[in-house]
């Protein structure tokens, strides 16, 4: 529970990774939401995931299931690791499974939805349920004839709901021109929140929007979200702002000579750091150097490596001296492999999100950028700021590496959007072969401290990267 | 169907009423039920009324959502109607009492 002072509107959590954050606190508390979208939105997963979360933090709740029985409900949460069957055997949670076949019914006369509230009423005293969510309650307008009734017991239904003070979720199926086929969304002022699954260029996309939320500032953005096996997961894109607390404290680059080009003390703390150069000019070496001296401080780091395994990483980063996978067993490094191509932008986003949350590194190598070249310069560069953006609220020093086609040309002048972005620019260079010369690193800039201007020329040897 | 009235042998009905303590509505189906059998099942029907306040766990069973619900649990199939029962040749349809098509005036 978390009150927001400024308009004094109580929040009950849900639990789901990054929504809470999105909506200051979760969802209104004793009030419904409604929860609206296309067939396989997600809809169903995260008013699971908010009677689930609740379930555990002392807050039981009433499945009323108008589509899935009980059985298919705990088919389609076991994969992410919910025990919903132990649940429901501890009352903490209950499943109201509700079948409405149009052909076994005939209408004579009037009624109302009466026994739909005895049932709920029932369900909710039987475990002294908080939460309710009701999926997906315009399943009865395709069972039952009278629209009229059906309307105006629907929003009796919200009242009930409010009344009683239960915070409830009621999904809707997405309508052809509107948020809800039966414009559920009339009857919830409170909150209300739209899902969309999109698929373009074989890349899926899911994204959420607030669309209303009564009493609380939320941003007009739509939310990428994403659903892996430990559930969904929002990402927060609104908080771009820049709030960092600028910190005087240093960090290793890896190694005592670079460290010595940055006035004998590295990288700042929790900056972001570019280290651009063609193919073959020890990037990951350089980068690597860095992981290994944050585990050898004895913090955590991780590494996204999206163009080699992580066996070939290990044996790569091996052949220059540096044994990485001693800090892998120790579990003081991650190493997170995957294919850019094969998700879109904000899958990555959101996985990274997620990762680091659970492993808190302090250090985090992402190699290389290039690798999300996939997207428009727009939506890489946003991206991207949502990353650096996302590191250094907490407080983690980033290091990217940032492949340069050719690497003849002026470097300088190429991608300045993506090096705005950054702290920290060093300059990885090789000579073109037949000439005279060898491996050079020079500091293009470094935000608030004096640095080498030097070009250094450096050496890699089976002891890592040595200066010459 | 199952319907045996021309083996000579009287079929047994058993009909459920649901309803929602003593309402208005209430009572007029169940008086609007009572005339029917009287009048098509004299001595072979019988009426169990089922108040969901006082018994609750028995709407799931029935998968009782609307009230009033009639529900004809003798003969087989099981069939359900709902409303107050007001209109009489609906229930006589409903209750396969008389042929009609079924759904007329069906949104």
């Amino acid at each position: 529970m978390k009150r927001d002072t400024t308009r004094g509107l109580e929040k009950t959590p849900t639990g789901i990774l990054g929504f809470d954050e999105i909506t200051g606190g979760g969802l209104p508390r004793g009030r419904p939401t409604l929860v609206a979208g296309g067939p396989g939105c997600g809809k169903t997963l995260f008013s699971l995931q908010f009677l689930i979360n609740g379930a555990h933090s002392g807050e039981p709740g009433v499945f009323v299931a108008f589509e899935e029985t009980e059985d298919d409900l705990i088919k389609n949460v076991r994969s992410l690791g919910y025990d919903l069957p132990n649940l429901i055997r501890r009352k903490k949670i209950a499943v109201e499974y509700i079948r409405v076949e149009r052909e076994e019914i005939e209408e004579t006369g009037e009624y109302d939805l009466e026994a739909l509230f005895i049932r709920l009423n029932d369900a909710i005293r039987q475990i002294g349920a908080t939460r309710v969510v009701i999926d997906s309650v315009e399943t009865l307008f395709a069972g039952l004839q009278n629209q009229g009734i059906l309307r105006s017991e629907l929003r009796r239904l919200f009242v009930w709901l409010k009344t009683r003070g239960i915070t409830a979720i009621v999904t809707g199926e997405k309508g052809v021109d509107t948020l809800t086929r039966q414009g559920l969304e009339e009857y919830v002022s409170d909150c209300v929140i739209a899902l969309d699954h999109r698929v373009s260029g074989q890349i899926s996309t899911r994204r959420m929007r607030i669309v209303k939320y009564r009493g609380t500032a939320h941003g007009t953005n739509e939310y990428p979200f994403l659903i892996d096996r430990e559930g969904i997961a929002v990402l927060p894109i609104t908080s771009l702002q820049l709030v960092h607390t600028a910190t005087n404290a240093r960090v290793s680059t890896g190694l005592d000579w670079l460290d010595g080009m940055f006035g004998g003390k590295g990288y700042y703390r929790a900056s972001s750091v570019l280290l651009s150069g063609s193919a073959g000019t020890a990037k990951t070496t350089l980068a690597a150097h860095f992981l290994d001296a944050a585990c050898a401080r004895g913090e955590r780091a991780m590494s996204f490596q999206f163009e080699e395994s992580p066996a070939q990483y290990l044996r790569n980063m091996r052949s220059t001296g540096l044994h990485l996978e001693k800090w892998v067993k120790k579990n003081l490094l991650e190493i997170h492999a995957a294919r850019p191509t094969l998700y879109g932008l904000e899958f990555h986003l959101a996985s990274m999100h997620r990762a680091v949350d659970r492993f808190k590194p302090s250090v985090v190598v992402i190699d290389p950028l290039s690798a999300f070249a996939g997207g428009t310069f727009d939506e890489v560069n946003a991206m991207l700021m949502r990353l650096i953006d996302f590191l250094k609220g907490r407080a983690i020093t980033s290091v990217f590496t940032h492949l340069i086609p050719g690497g003849l040309g002026p470097v300088e002048k190429i991608d300045i959007g993506i090096s705005s972005l950054m702290d920290t620019w060093i300059i990885l260079r090789n000579t073109p072969p037949g000439q005279d010369g060898g491996r050079h690193l020079s500091i293009l800039k470094s935000r608030g401290m004096p640095h080498s201007a030097d070009e250094r020329l450096f050496e890699l040897t089976n002891r890592g990267m040595v200066t010459v | 169907m199952s319907t045996r009235r021309r083996t000579g042998r009287p079929e047994r009905w058993i009909l459920r009423l649901y309803v929602a303590g003593r309402s208005a509505r209430s009572a007029s189906a169940l008086k609007n039920l009572e005339e029917v059998c009287e009048k098509h099942l004299a001595g072979r029907y019988r009426i169990e009324v089922v108040d969901l306040l006082r018994q609750p766990q028995l709407a799931r069973g029935d998968q009782i959502v609307a009230l009033p619900t009639l529900v004809r649990r003798l003969p087989p199939p099981m069939k359900k109607i709902i409303g107050d029962l007001s209109n009489q040749e609906r229930l006589l349809v409903g209750l396969d009492l008389r042929r009609g098509s079924r759904r007329q005036g069906a949104a």
